[in-house]
């Protein structure tokens, strides 16, 4: 089974101050790391290929320090991994992004065959906008299978897959056709530590870098910045949130401070209250 | 997994692990680095200081890339009492060279550069994997590392220990026994941001240039410590750190409770006035002395660094001398591995030789009764001497109509009245120690 894995290198957002003075971001010093919601695509990868064999392909693009999250990756057990770097694409949003990642995609397959599976996170945590999986589908005519939580069944005979897929009010159980875009739901597994064999591999592996020539993009105008029709309008720090923590007195037994519990709780959701109540059959 | 065999296993992605690593790669040999920090520099704690000379004998034009924060000018040393303190300072246009002879960094970002001149000389080196033993021949010599990671471990002629003061590959091994609490102080530190113009004014300085105060006295409460305050380009590094035996014989607060009392003190309070704390942290410090160093090599080991209790506590010196072991010992084995020598206990007692031929050796047996005089001698010399001093000044600076003679004579009696004979004592004890 052939596999790609899209991945960011994101700033590791625990670590970023805010400048006291100026209210900016400091860059400087903060590690980066691979996005977070990436990991559990990475990580259901592996396991497809546990199972069925194949190549776990991981790619991003980014400035060539990106590299490093793709060293990371193959320290977990991916296979290979594909850096897209050109200053062309400094800038671009995620319509640029979806494009450029979509052209690598396409580039790789010349050479490794057209993946099954394109694995993307739900989202990144330093955009938040959860559309470059779903534009990279549209633009190779992938099925898209977005916030699973499960891969419940793959039929490499009919080239089917079988997932659980997350909700408003419940689970979607979907049957589609391969090729699939797929992006993981947060929690679905857990990223794997790579063994000795892994991390010495990724440590001495070789990048292969690709710039926009290289994977066949001719209009740069679809690229970066003049690629991008979003606009920052503006960057501000959030204020914090002054919710404070309740403390509930431990009662005279445990059922009072139950008590004190769930009324607190209804107090402040009430819709709670009354989806628990009218699920009840009503008291 | 074919077992590779490397020319050298380094534990430890510190100073003392990255010299060692980046003079061994750049000499040719097939070095493996193994780091249990997401990165070189994500554990390591200093306050910290960078010494030129011992960066500069292994890459003399570090200053160009290098992430360095101020090249220090001046110099403040303080015996604090509860009120104030009286001090030396030190400061010259003279240090305002070429080539700077010291710098305020921080650890995280510079660690993680010189770290990427390891990996560019050619060493592998592998993050967030953390060695767990030595893996030995029937005959004892050590031929690889164990570690966290399923795998059958890595092998290589020589294992350098650098694996920081707590030494617990060493420990495991069998190679050294526990830290005693005598030898190991604990050091917390705290970095406050501030503009950088503020930084200038308040300090006097302009540009890259910084300041250093080392203090000592009540601050820590009779315990024998340090404390520092280090300016960078846009905060302040603030720390204190005491012998770990003090801590639990006093018994006269955390660590914690030092440093809050340290930052309210008048002679500091100002100085951080306006900042916000950003960073904290707290790391040990192997202060035993000459007297504290374990055995430094063996059958296919030698120990660099903290590991090997390279620091000049008098001094405030240790990254150096971490840098300068760690080149040492690779230099050790680059000979060995040219002239196709194993690297036996007796082969690489060539380390020790170059330790006692260079400047860390001499300065540590120069040292070397120290930590045994302040055992003794310690609250006298961190509480009743700064108390003494302080009180001397304000007897002497105050104009209150009383003739100089008449205040000599009661500065001489304050000190008499504390010490007595016990006075002389302590100058022919300190000039012992400190010959």
């Amino acid at each position: 089974m052939r596999i790609f894995v899209c991945i960011k290198q994101v700033p590791d957002s625990a670590q970023i101050r805010v400048h006291p003075v100026t209210n900016t971001i400091m860059r400087q010093g903060v590690p980066t790391i691979i996005n977070p919601y990436d990991l559990f695509g990475l990580e259901e990868a592996l396991r497809l290929r546990d199972r069925f064999g194949g190549v776990v392909t991981v790619l991003t693009m980014g400035p060539p320090m990106a590299s490093e999250s793709l060293r990371k990756a193959l320290g977990y057990g991916a296979d290979r991994g594909l850096l897209l770097t050109d200053r062309f694409f400094a800038g671009s949003d995620t319509l640029a992004t979806s494009y450029a990642l979509s052209k690598l995609i396409e580039k790789a397959a010349e050479d490794h065959g057209m993946p099954h599976i394109v694995f993307c996170g739900k989202q990144t945590i330093d955009g938040d906008t959860a559309q470059v999986g779903p534009g990279i589908a549209q633009r190779l005519g992938l099925s898209q299978l977005t916030y699973v939580s499960a891969i419940d069944e793959i039929d490499p005979d009919k080239d089917t897959i079988t997932v659980r897929r997350r909700a408003d009010h419940g689970v979607q159980v979907l049957t589609s056709r391969l090729p699939a875009m797929i992006t993981m739901l947060e929690g679905s597994n857990e990223i794997r530590r790579g063994t000795q064999a892994d991390v010495l591999r990724a440590a001495q592996a070789k990048i292969t870098q690709w710039n926009a020539a290289g994977v066949g993009i001719e209009d740069l105008s679809l690229c970066g910045l003049r690629g991008s029709p979003t606009v920052v309008k503006r960057v501000f720090a959030p204020s914090a949130r002054s919710e404070k923590a309740v403390m509930i007195p431990a009662g005279d037994g445990g059922s009072a401070t139950a008590a004190a519990l769930i009324d607190a709780i209804f107090e402040r959701q009430p819709a709670l209250e009354e989806d628990l109540i009218s699920e009840a059959g009503g008291y | 997994m074919n077992k590779i065999v490397f020319d050298a296993i380094v534990v430890g992605a510190g100073p003392a692990g990255n010299s060692a690593a980046y003079t061994m790669a750049n000499a040719g040999l097939n070095v493996l680095q193994i780091e249990r920090g997401e990165y070189s520099g994500s554990k390591n704690v200093q306050g910290a200081i960078l010494y030129s000379d011992a960066l500069e004998q292994m890459i003399p034009d570090f200053r160009e890339e290098a992430p360095l924060e101020r090249h220090i000018v001046e110099q403040r040393i303080w015996m604090m009492d509860d009120r104030g303190h009286t001090g030396m300072h030190h400061r010259s246009d003279d240090y305002n060279e070429d080539l700077p002879n010291r710098y305020t960094i921080i650890r995280a970002q510079f660690d993680k550069w010189f770290n990427r001149q390891v990996r560019d000389a050619g060493a592998t080196v592998l993050y967030e994997t953390t060695v767990t033993g030595l893996i030995r021949d029937p005959r004892g010599q050590v031929i690889g590392v164990q570690t966290d990671r399923e795998g059958e471990g890595f092998y290589a002629n020589v294992v350098v220990l650098a694996e920081g003061v707590n030494g617990l590959v060493g420990q495991r091994s069998g190679l050294r026994s526990e830290l005693r609490p005598e030898d190991v102080a604990l050091a917390v530190k705290e970095m406050h941001f501030l503009p950088q113009e503020t930084i200038e004014s308040r300090f006097n300085i302009t540009g890259d240039e910084g300041v250093v105060i080392e203090a000592m006295g009540t601050i820590t409460e009779g315990m024998i410590g340090t404390a520092f305050l280090y300016t960078n380009r846009e905060s302040i590094s603030i720390g204190i750190g005491c012998l770990v035996s003090e801590l639990s014989r006093v018994g006269k607060g955390s660590p914690y409770q030092l440093l809050d009392r340290l930052k309210a003190h008048p002679s500091i309070r100002g100085l951080l006035e306006g900042s916000e704390m950003k960073e904290y942290a707290a790391h040990l410090i192997p202060e035993g002395g000459y007297r504290a160093i374990p055995e430094l090599v063996g059958d296919g080991w030698v120990c660099v660094g903290d590991a090997g209790h390279f620091v000049n506590a008098v001094h405030r010196e240790g990254s150096n001398l971490a840098m300068t072991t760690g080149r040492l010992a690779a230099e050790t084995i680059i000979s060995l591995n040219k002239r196709g020598q194993a690297c036996t206990k007796k082969a690489l007692g060539a380390y020790r030789q170059r330790l006692e031929d260079s400047f860390v050796m001499k300065d540590m047996k120069k040292y070397k009764d120290v930590p045994r005089m302040l055992e003794k001698q310690g609250s006298t010399i961190m509480d009743t001497y700064p108390r003494l001093m302080n009180g001397a000044a304000q007897t002497w600076f105050r104009v209150d109509g009383r003739d100089k003679k008449a205040k000599e004579n009661e500065i001489v009696k304050a000190a008499w009245r504390v010490r007595g004979l016990g006075l002389l004592g302590d100058a022919v004890k300190l000039a012992r120690a400190w010959r």
